[in-house]
């Protein structure tokens, strides 16, 4: 376990906690603005990924791929709040909860049946494919350092959006007050679709951020979404700001865990043992780690005022 | 003249900037019907969930019968004789009349750990139930569904619910809120009939109401009792009508 | 509420003539098919205590399945083929993850618990996936199904469809002792209006600790039966998707009412065997299905009855 390998593991921890905060600010957009539970979120991203896969073959353009499985990612979105989502916000999250499943049997099934059940894999453009050195000595993918720059500019300026602009104010106006902000006049509808919109293009993003390096297959959403589920409960509901530091404890705890467990019970136990226990401890790690910080901070770690 | 059985002292909450409890202090005495007014916003309620254990205050103590019960949850101080009544009606709209106050005696006749035996055939829980009922004025209607009931019944169901724990003191916010007027003559007429046996708190904008049931009047403007005393004093007293209606004396 | 009595009877007569009917028509496949609903219906029936009447939103119900179907596995695996102390090993073990689970997630409210349990579930997955001793995310077969000392032989369909038929009717009449016992009025009482029952003086958690415990160790015993059912035991049997499922029976069958755990098993399975034979997408019609389910069927199926959806 040299510096090298850890300093590497950081980074893949801090690249996956890139692409789980994506993925939970827009969950707990959705939920602080809306009131919505979604179990859909994680169809999104798996949309995104299938959607940007196809774009890349159609065009033969990585860049214009992604640009297109992006706005697709956006348009099924915005269309799947028009027509099934809009009634369910007036309706309890047990409702809410059993419709957003049955929307994910059926986005899992029609992406098999458009695409069939096996993993697809992308290949990344030749310009994506190599190495860099970030300190010296070590060298770390291109892409992945692009996923994680992404995921922080990104972050910058969900955070930039929300606190500084007027539509974020409106949004997290909407969020405390909706009969207040619809009596100024403001069109609770169209924000709704647009800040449904928006979660979805940011799960679309993480989605197809994520094709290359995990596989691609229908079922795909939901793996990440319990994951997402466990970033928002630690960092707290309705916080950008819990969703960012909840993602990046989640993705570097069960990054660091799952590399060096093993290896570090090994020391104290018999290799066998460790051999067993090892990947049995590191994949239950973020969860027992969450129901510690609801022992201790049963709202989470920055919850927003509840909705 | 009878002890205190209720000492409130500087009670304080705020809300962010707000100061809805801005140094309360309170003393009601066994067996007296205290009423608490003021206008809008005055923090009426607030007071009344701080008493009731709804709401933590930020500083300041509450003692009942000279045990600090500041500490003690809702339904802690439930059991050491606290009873509420809900300026929104709350009750249980899925149960009727009748379940709904067995429900209450259930919740002070020991633990309900018990998993075979029906509730409802519980004759040590539905006869007082039926009991009280009857002394508000719904026994006819103990088998209505809470839901069904007219709001004026709802209100006296509130009032049911409260009774039927034998609460050492009554918390009541508002009981004839939104009571026609015969309705609430009714009421203020049942709850004129506890004076005396009950120490009653009652929160009511309904001045008729006060005036006939209330033994000590305190006024709360702004977090802050301005006066307290008996109905004619805090009737004539200057700050108070300046509060109230923003004249001169 | 007579008409509904006969109906409820009339439906266990038809459930009891299934076996002789299915072997004069040749059709001995129903005998199994039903058979796994009514397992399902004993799992519903234990979800609908703390769902359906006690308004916890529990999406993690099939972990139970999951743990009681492994004590029965893991114990098989070392040999140990005795029934009784597999069934009971498996009752046990349920009640006690359910009391570990629940006593982190009843503090929490709303969606909190809605994902915890998830979480929890799913992390139970993981473990069973990661165990590559018992099978890993293969599972394992279970060669030798329980023994109960020559009472009966599970291996014989029919006699095992009479047990697990005896169990959905005791499931279901115990249910409803309990939800109308004084434990189960404080359990509706908390779902209906919690503040009104902390100011009467309730503290609802233990009680609905002890619920979450009795609903865990139900299903556990379901997933005993499960195990034996089907002679095999995976991780997929506490898969989340699997946890919806069991929650749609509840809703489907009619949220707090005796029977609706049944009839939203019957129907959900019996919908989905049906679609499964038309085509191997199904999941593309039932989610939609279950969709508008949702959005227009609230009631659940108890509800067309006479005497209505609620009951208790």
């Amino acid at each position: 376990m040299t510096t090298v390998l850890v300093f590497e593991q950081l980074l893949n921890g801090l690249q996956f906690g890139v692409m789980l905060f994506l993925m939970a600010a827009g969950l707990t957009l959705v939920f602080g603005i809306m009131n919505l539970v979604n179990l859909a979120h994680g169809s999104l991203y798996m949309v995104g990924a299938y959607l940007t896969v196809a774009a890349v073959q159609w065009t033969g353009s990585y860049p214009l791929g992604v640009l297109l499985g992006l706005l697709g990612t956006l348009v099924v979105g915005m269309l799947v709040e028009v027509i099934a989502l809009r009634t369910l916000y007036e309706r309890d999250h047990l409702d809410q909860v059993l419709a957003t499943f049955g929307l994910i049997l059926f986005f899992n099934e029609l992406i098999a049946i458009l695409w069939g059940r096996a993993a697809l894999y992308t290949t990344l453009p030749t310009y994506l494919q190599g190495h860099i050195e970030i300190i010296p000595g070590s060298i770390y993918p291109v892409y992945r350092a692009l996923v994680i720059g992404v995921g922080l500019v990104v972050g910058a300026v969900l955070w930039y959006v929300v606190a500084k602009t007027r539509l974020g104010m409106l949004i997290r106006a909407g969020a405390s007050n909706r009969t207040m902000v619809a009596a100024l006049g403001v069109n609770i509808r169209l924000l709704y679709t647009v800040v449904f919109g928006f979660g979805a293009a940011l799960a679309g993003l993480a989605g197809l951020m994520a094709g290359p390096i995990y596989a691609v297959q229908p079922g795909m959403g939901e793996l990440i979404l319990i994951q997402v589920f466990v970033v928002i409960v630690i960092g707290g509901i309705g916080s950008i700001r819990g969703a960012l530091v909840g993602a990046l404890i989640v993705g570097i705890v069960d990054t660091l865990g799952r590399a060096f467990l093993k290896p570090l019970l090994g020391h104290f136990i018999s290799p066998p043992a460790a051999e067993a226990a090892g990947p049995a401890l590191a994949s239950m790690l973020i969860y027992l780690l969450m129901a510690l910080v609801l022992a201790v901070r049963p709202a989470g770690l920055f919850p927003a005022k509840s909705g | 003249m009878a002890d205190a059985i209720l000492e409130v002292r500087e009670l304080r909450k705020a809300f962010g900037a707000l100061a809805a409890t801005d140094g309360i202090s309170l003393e009601v005495r066994e067996g007296e019907t205290h009423a608490i007014i003021g206008p809008n916003g005055a923090g009426k309620t607030t007071l009344i969930s701080q008493l009731a254990g709804n709401l933590r205050p930020d500083s300041g103590s509450i003692r009942f019968a000279g045990e600090d019960v500041t500490p003690l949850s809702a339904p802690a101080r439930a059991h050491k004789g606290f009873a509420r009544s809900f300026q929104i009606t709350s009750i249980y709209r899925d149960f009727t009349a009748l379940d709904n106050v067995a429900l209450a005696v259930q919740a002070h006749a020991g633990h309900s750990f018990r998993f075979w035996r029906a509730a409802r055939e519980e004759r040590s829980l539905r006869d007082p139930a039926r009991r009280v009922l009857e002394e508000v004025g719904l026994g006819a209607r103990a088998d209505v569904l809470a839901a069904n009931l007219a709001h004026g019944e709802q209100r006296q169901l509130e009032v049911a619910m409260a009774l039927a724990t034998r609460p050492r003191l009554l918390l009541l916010d508002e009981p004839v809120a939104g009571m026609g007027l015969e309705e609430s003559q009714r009421m203020v007429q049942f709850l004129s009939g506890l004076k005396g046996r009950q120490t009653i708190i009652l929160v009511e904008h309904d001045m008729d109401a006060v005036f006939t049931l209330a033994d000590r009047i305190s006024v709360l403007v702004y977090g802050r009792i301005i006066a307290t005393g008996a109905p004619e004093e805090v009737r004539a007293n200057a700050e108070v009508r300046r509060a109230y209606l923003g004249e001169e004396s | 509420m007579r008409a509904r009595t006969l109906i409820l009877a009339a439906c266990v007569l038809l459930l009891l003539a299934v076996p002789p009917l299915a072997m004069l028509f040749k059709q001995p496949y129903y005998i199994d098919l039903l058979r796994r609903v009514m397992i399902f219906g004993i799992a519903a029936a234990s979800l609908n205590l703390i769902l359906g009447y006690g308004g916890l939103v529990s999406f993690g119900h099939a972990a139970y399945l999951g743990v009681g179907g492994y004590a029965v596995g893991i114990l098989a695996f070392y040999g140990i083929h005795n029934g009784w102390l597999q069934w009971a090993l498996a009752i046990f073990a349920s009640a006690l993850v359910a009391l570990v689970i629940g006593a982190i997630s009843v503090r929490t409210r709303g969606i909190y618990f809605i994902m915890i349990t998830l979480a929890f579930t799913q992390m139970l997955y993981y473990l069973g996936n990661s165990v590559e001793e018992y099978g890993g995310d293969d599972g394992m077969r279970i060669k030798v199904k329980s023994q109960f000392s020559g009472l009966i032989d599970l291996g014989d369909p029919v006699a095992y469809y009479y047990l697990v038929l005896a169990l959905l009717v005791g499931a279901l009449y115990l249910v409803h002792r309990l939800v109308n016992s004084r434990f189960g009025m404080v359990l509706r009482a908390a779902k209906s209006n919690e503040a009104r029952s902390r100011a009467i003086g309730f503290s609802p958690y233990s009680y609905q600790l002890a619920a979450f415990v009795i609903a865990g160790a139900m299903c556990g015993l379901a997933g005993a039966l499960l195990a034996n059912h089907t002679a095999y035991i995976t991780p997929a049997f506490m898969d989340w998707t699997r946890s919806g499922e069991i929650m749609f029976m509840v809703i489907l069958g009619g949220m707090g009412s005796m029977p609706g755990p049944a009839l939203g098993a019957f129907a959900l399975l019996l919908v989905e065997d049906l679609l499964a034979g038309w085509t191997q997408h199904w999941q593309v019609i039932l989610g939609p299905l279950l969709v508008l389910c949702v959005l227009f069927f609230r009631r659940g199926l108890a509800g067309l009855l006479p005497g209505g959806g609620k009951d208790g």
